[in-house]
């Protein structure tokens, strides 16, 4: 087998007369993880179901571990461990017997499952309520059972809808280092639209919207993109006004755009954005220097994934809700 | 072991971890008896026809009451593309529900077997009559518990299942009391599809190959419509 363990070709999804997922090309490596990423509705789900055998594809192909989803879907759900969204349990099962059951559905050998089940157990943080009824769980346990159960037969390939929603942040930190772990070895998909979960977790992203794929990369090539970078600025007045320090900043060579931040005392703070990838930090210095501010803090943050999808997902990256007012450069 | 038969143990634990199962066999076991020795106090007469000939009713009635979440919960709880995605055919999820419901059916029957030993201690069993009747049941069962299957698969509901369920069960028990009121010539075809009929000819004793092919028939196209239903989903 080669090491392209997901092949996906213009797969296409239609609901009626809605078209979920729309031409959708991709392929995953062995031991990459695939953050799947997109606002909700944006086909995510469905790309899923259709990897999974859950949902038949309208049109194009996939192929999971070599095996195409529609005609060997039985191999490839062999192959696949997969924690759907809102992880749907029995819930008149206790867990240890979930689990049990799911071991005997995927025919894993009765006399080693149950040392299995308890291993995978332990690793998702089970040990406490093997005994309860999945009904009786809060969604934080339901997820970790659901987890341990995609886990189970060690698949090389794990896809997992959201599988940190209503963990509380220890879980989240938890979950997220076990996928890693599991990462270096498997291949595993997930979907969230929780963006810091994407950089602490994935190596690469795939970000789509309204069921197209409209980006791919790895989390530096996605930031580099978006050009420049943010700088957070403030500076004690001394008695400018916060507009004229504004327009000082905004005109400096290489700054798109400049906006007021809430300040503080006596204080005002700034968000600048720069035009190319120049370096913005020498120049707020010397402007600070020569107009006698007083320079408090001085920030560069990279262009972060927010960013990226904000521009992607809605195509509005202006959106900045905390600025109070701002100006564009380059109109003179 | 096969998935199917992993299907209908977790199923049948089901059953029995809820009152479903209770209910039904209490409430099953009441009404025949209720009928089985009312015909041995007041008419004197040790036989177990009266309890035979109340099945094809009882059964529109009880067995959509085991099926009818079979499906449907799955359905409407979403658990549905948890099994479907484990590596199972759905003909197996199927048949491993239909074979859950049997199993709680006959144990259901099972406890009714004190009938025949009462009459048995009271006088001679008719032997030929109770082992067919008994056999019959089980094939007529298994074809309300087929529709049922059938009917779960269409819905998320388990009331709208149950209704269909009861529906398409009553409808195959009507033809067997239309057949006077039509022309000549439909007589035997419409007859051939009642649901009750051949379960009279098996209680006789006599074990025609028409009768088994009727059952099995029933079952077999009713668990593949319940599949094919299954597998629409992909298609949504």
């Amino acid at each position: 087998m080669s090491d392209v363990m997901i092949e996906v070709d213009g797969l296409t999804k239609d609901y009626g007369a809605t078209r979920a997922v729309d031409q959708v090309s991709f392929a995953v490596k062995k031991g990459e993880v695939l953050g799947f990423l997109g606002p909700n509705g944006a086909g995510k789900s469905t790309t899923m179901k259709m990897l999974t055998c859950f949902l038949s594809p309208t049109a194009g192909r996939a192929q999971v571990a070599g095996y195409d989803v529609f005609d060997q879907s039985l191999e490839v759900r062999r192959h696949i461990g997969y924690l759907p969204e809102d992880t749907p349990i029995y819930r008149d099962m206790t867990v240890l017997e979930f689990l049990s059951f799911a071991a005997d559905m995927r025919g894993m050998d009765s006399a080693t499952s149950p040392g299995r089940i308890k291993e995978i157990g332990v690793r998702c943080g089970l040990g406490d309520v093997a005994g309860k009824l999945v009904g009786e769980l809060s969604k934080g346990y339901r997820q970790r059972v659901g987890l341990a159960q995609a886990m189970l037969h060690d698949p090389d390939i794990l896809i997992l809808d959201e599988p940190t929603s209503g963990l509380d942040p220890n879980q989240i930190v938890e979950i997220r280092s076990l996928i890693k772990e599991i990462g270096r070895e498997k291949t595993v998909i997930l979907s969230t639209h929780i963006l810091p979960e994407v950089q602490a977790t994935c190596s690469r992203i795939l970000i789509i919207s309204g069921g197209k794929l409209v980006a791919d990369g790895t989390p530096d090539t996605l930031r580099a993109r978006e050009k420049g970078g943010r700088y957070r600025v403030v500076v004690e007045s001394n008695g400018v006004a916060k507009e004229a320090i504004r327009d000082r900043l905004a005109a400096l060579a290489g700054v798109a755009r400049c906006e007021i931040l809430a300040g503080e005392d006596g204080a005002y703070a700034f968000a600048l954005d720069a035009a190319a990838s120049s370096d913005l930090r020498k120049p707020i210095f010397r402007a600070a220097v020569d107009n006698r501010w007083t320079l408090l803090e001085l920030l560069r943050e990279s262009a972060s994934l927010e960013d990226v999808f904000r521009n992607l997902t809605t195509g509005d990256p202006l959106a900045a809700p905390t600025a109070e007012s701002s100006i564009e450069k380059g109109k003179s | 072991m096969s998935p199917a038969l992993v299907i209908s143990r977790r199923e049948i634990r089901t059953y029995f971890n809820s009152p479903v199962a209770y209910i039904v066999v209490t409430v099953f076991t009441i009404l025949t008896g209720y009928l089985f020795f009312t015909q041995l106090f007041v008419e004197k007469q040790a036989d177990m026809r009266a309890f035979f000939n109340i099945m094809p009713l009882l059964f529109m009635f009880m067995v959509p009451a085991i099926t009818m979440r079979l499906l449907a919960d799955e359905q409407s709880s979403g658990t549905l593309e948890l099994l479907i995605t484990l590596p199972v055919r759905d003909w197996e999820v199927v048949v491993g529900k239909f074979l859950a419901a049997m199993a709680l059916l006959c144990t259901a029957l099972g406890l009714t077997v004190i009938f025949a030993i009462t009459v048995r201690s009271l006088g001679p069993l008719d032997r030929g009559p109770a082992i067919g009747g008994y056999l019959g049941l089980v094939l007529m069962g298994g074809a309300y518990v087929a529709i049922g299957v059938m009917a779960s698969s269409f819905t998320r509901n388990s009331i709208v299942s149950f209704i269909v369920a009861f529906a398409i069960s009553f409808g195959l028990y009507l033809f067997g009391r239309l057949t006077q009121f039509l022309p000549q010539a439909w007589q035997s075809l419409v007859a051939f599809l009642s649901i009750d009929g051949h379960f009279e000819n098996i209680g006789r004793g006599v074990i025609d190959t028409r009768d088994l092919v009727y059952y099995f028939s029933v079952i077999g196209v009713s668990l593949l419509v319940a599949t094919l239903s299954l597998e629409s989903r992909r298609w949504r």
